[in-house]
């Protein structure tokens, strides 16, 4: 699935290149290539805007997805996203710090990391602090308040974020256009500049799948199996929280793709993470890469934002979703 | 061996285990009984160190609080009262997390983790439905899972908390024989809450009974299960009958009631 994701991704746009062409022209940029009849220009279309949009969708879907995923896992709630602990608002407010200020826009990313990853280090302080009394030892014992306070910091920081748009009309465009998130600026640079975290990130996340797992009997039972369960999330959180910030750094907040592929994984291949948080990894990165072909044919030549995409595709399906393992759980 | 000195467990300003001293021998079954709110759950929940306690528990001499969770979970194997059962989980997947403490943190487990839960499997009896999901057991498969998934953690002390609770007679009964030749074939110390007072004065080989968080006496089935004893616990109408193969039954007449409940 992610072969023809990727396939359509190169292949589709509005050059006019047939495959071949787009085969010839990816050759054309190796090393020791053969000669083709391309233009200097169809090459550079294919490497410098096609093939590092596709890169980046792959890295940025497989790290919304497996990030959702582990989310899902290390706090037993199906409903968790990627963004869930503050993430996006964080991100979000930023990313508009720099716009409203006048900043150079290549400070954008590192802005919106820097939020992002601020956000969830509050949250994470906030929530253990409030739950702090109620844990046993050896579990973090404050699911909930972290949960709580990352709707409370993300609420305070979405607050913050409207009062700097409400006062800066003028960015407001912009700002709107990178909440909503996109590919269509995509570079090598972006790619080489979060690749470093999203590798970290996903071996960190693929490394503790088993141990998921275990957390699936719940907390207290996990600890009573050996799980240090607070460094066990702590781990999962910080890991998540990198590579989540890193890929929000660059493609904005795209929607859905974090909490949608997890369970159509779930549907298709089980619950176990063993298998879920590889293979949302694989079916994130064909997912935001199809989303972005669709955000650039629909409507071209103009860009529909790939956020309305994969929320349009999401929605739907996280509605039947619910209906199936409701039609199960009436089986059962 | 398992010693707890001056155990006391608080839920906020509730006094859940007021100081209780005690002690458990290698191979021993020990039978904590009492009435509700008694501190039974909550005497095993501190000696598995889920709970927050003062005072001292020891564990084959070593003290609890100086051992990693890792170490603990292979000394103690903890069976909740209703543990936790994801659906979708086959039976060997569940029996296999049993040997979390047995495998590296960041590693698979290994083809001895693997025969350790066949042979677990195959003892209880679960071979043939190793490959079925949890959601389609029935309470006393489950029960069976549970366990199993208990000895694959190879741990010396077994700690249940009300094994049987969701079974018929027969099936208490079952469980509990069950249990008992596992404890003898692999010399296991077991520590049980059960509220059967019959089915406790049958496995135990000693029993503690616990009342308002303290112990209320401690002894052999036949010096703790008397009229006198339960009555100042379970209430007057508590009486004990012995069988003529020599068993306790404990049975609860009609018309007591009035007795004060904690």
């Amino acid at each position: 699935m992610l072969l023809v994701a990727v396939v359509t991704g190169v292949a589709v746009g509005p050059a006019g290149l047939s495959p071949a062409q787009v085969i010839d022209a990816i050759g054309a940029g190796l090393p020791w290539h053969p000669h083709t009849g391309l233009s200097a220009l169809d090459v550079k279309i294919v490497w410098e805007i096609r093939l590092p949009r596709v890169v980046l969708g792959i890295l940025v879907g497989s790290m919304l997805a497996g990030g959702g995923a582990a989310y899902q896992g290390v706090f037993r709630n199906p409903l968790a996203d990627p963004y869930l602990l503050g993430v996006a608002a964080g991100a979000g407010l930023g990313a508009t710090i720099v716009v409203v200020s006048g900043g150079n826009p290549a400070l954008t990313p590192p802005a919106a990391f820097a939020g992002a990853v601020c956000a969830v280090a509050l949250t994470y302080l906030l929530g253990a602090h409030a739950g702090r009394g109620t844990e046993s030892p050896g579990m973090s014992g404050g699911t909930s308040s972290i949960l709580l306070a990352g709707i409370a910091v993300a609420a305070i920081l979405t607050a913050i974020q409207t009062y700097l748009q409400q006062q800066h009309t003028q960015t407001l465009a912009y700002v709107y256009a990178w909440i909503l998130g996109g590919l269509s600026a995509a570079t090598w640079s972006d790619v080489w500049l979060i690749l470093p975290y999203l590798l970290v990130a996903a071996l960190v996340l693929l490394a503790h799948r088993r141990l998921l797992d275990v957390l699936r009997v719940g907390e207290s039972e996990a600890t009573s199996l050996g799980v240090n369960v607070a460094r066990l999330r702590l781990t999962v959180v910080i890991a998540a929280t990198l590579g989540v910030a890193a890929a929000v750094a660059v493609s904005g907040l795209i929607g859905f793709v974090g909490i949608i592929v997890p369970h159509a994984v779930r549907l298709i291949a089980g619950p176990s993470y063993r298998v879920l948080l590889p293979v949302s990894m694989v079916g994130g990165a064909a997912f935001l890469v199809l989303a972005d072909v669709v955000a650039r044919t629909a409507q071209a030549p103009d860009e529909v934002p790939i956020g309305v995409i994969t929320a349009m595709i999401g929605a739907p399906f996280f509605l039947f979703v619910l209906r199936s393992r409701r039609a199960r759980q009436d089986l059962t | 061996m398992i010693s707890f000195n001056q155990l006391t467990v608080r839920y906020g300003s509730t006094l859940a285990l007021d100081g209780i001293t005690g002690l458990v021998n290698g191979g021993e079954w020990l039978g904590i009984i009492g009435p509700n709110g008694a501190g039974k759950t909550t005497l095993l929940g501190a000696i598995s160190r889920l709970l927050r306690y003062d005072g001292a528990i020891t564990i084959n001499g070593q003290p609890a609080s100086a051992l990693g969770r890792r170490q603990l979970a292979r000394l103690i194997a903890y069976v909740p009262q209703r543990p936790l059962l994801p659906p979708d989980m086959t039976v060997s997947e569940y029996v296999l997390l049993g040997r979390t403490a047995h495998i590296g943190y960041l590693r698979a487990e290994t083809a001895s983790d693997l025969r350790v839960c066949a042979s677990v499997i195959e003892r209880l009896d679960l071979g043939v439905m190793s490959g079925r999901m949890l959601r389609a057991m029935s309470g006393g498969e489950l029960q069976r899972v549970v366990l199993a998934r208990a000895l694959a953690q190879e741990a010396p002390v077994l700690l249940l908390d009300e094994p049987t609770s969701a079974l018929d007679l027969g099936r208490r009964m079952d469980a509990l024989e069950l249990i008992d030749e596992v404890r003898r074939e692999q010399s296991l110390t077991v520590l049980s809450a059960i509220h059967d007072l019959t089915l406790a004065g049958q496995f135990a080989d000693r029993l503690l009974l616990l009342s308002g968080g303290q112990v209320a006496a401690t002894g052999q089935p036949a010096e703790v299960l008397t009229d006198a004893v339960l009555a100042d616990h379970f209430g007057p109408g508590v009486q004990v009958l012995r069988t003529d193969t020599g068993d306790l039954a404990v049975i609860a007449r009609r018309g007591s009631r009035g007795f004060p409940r904690p």
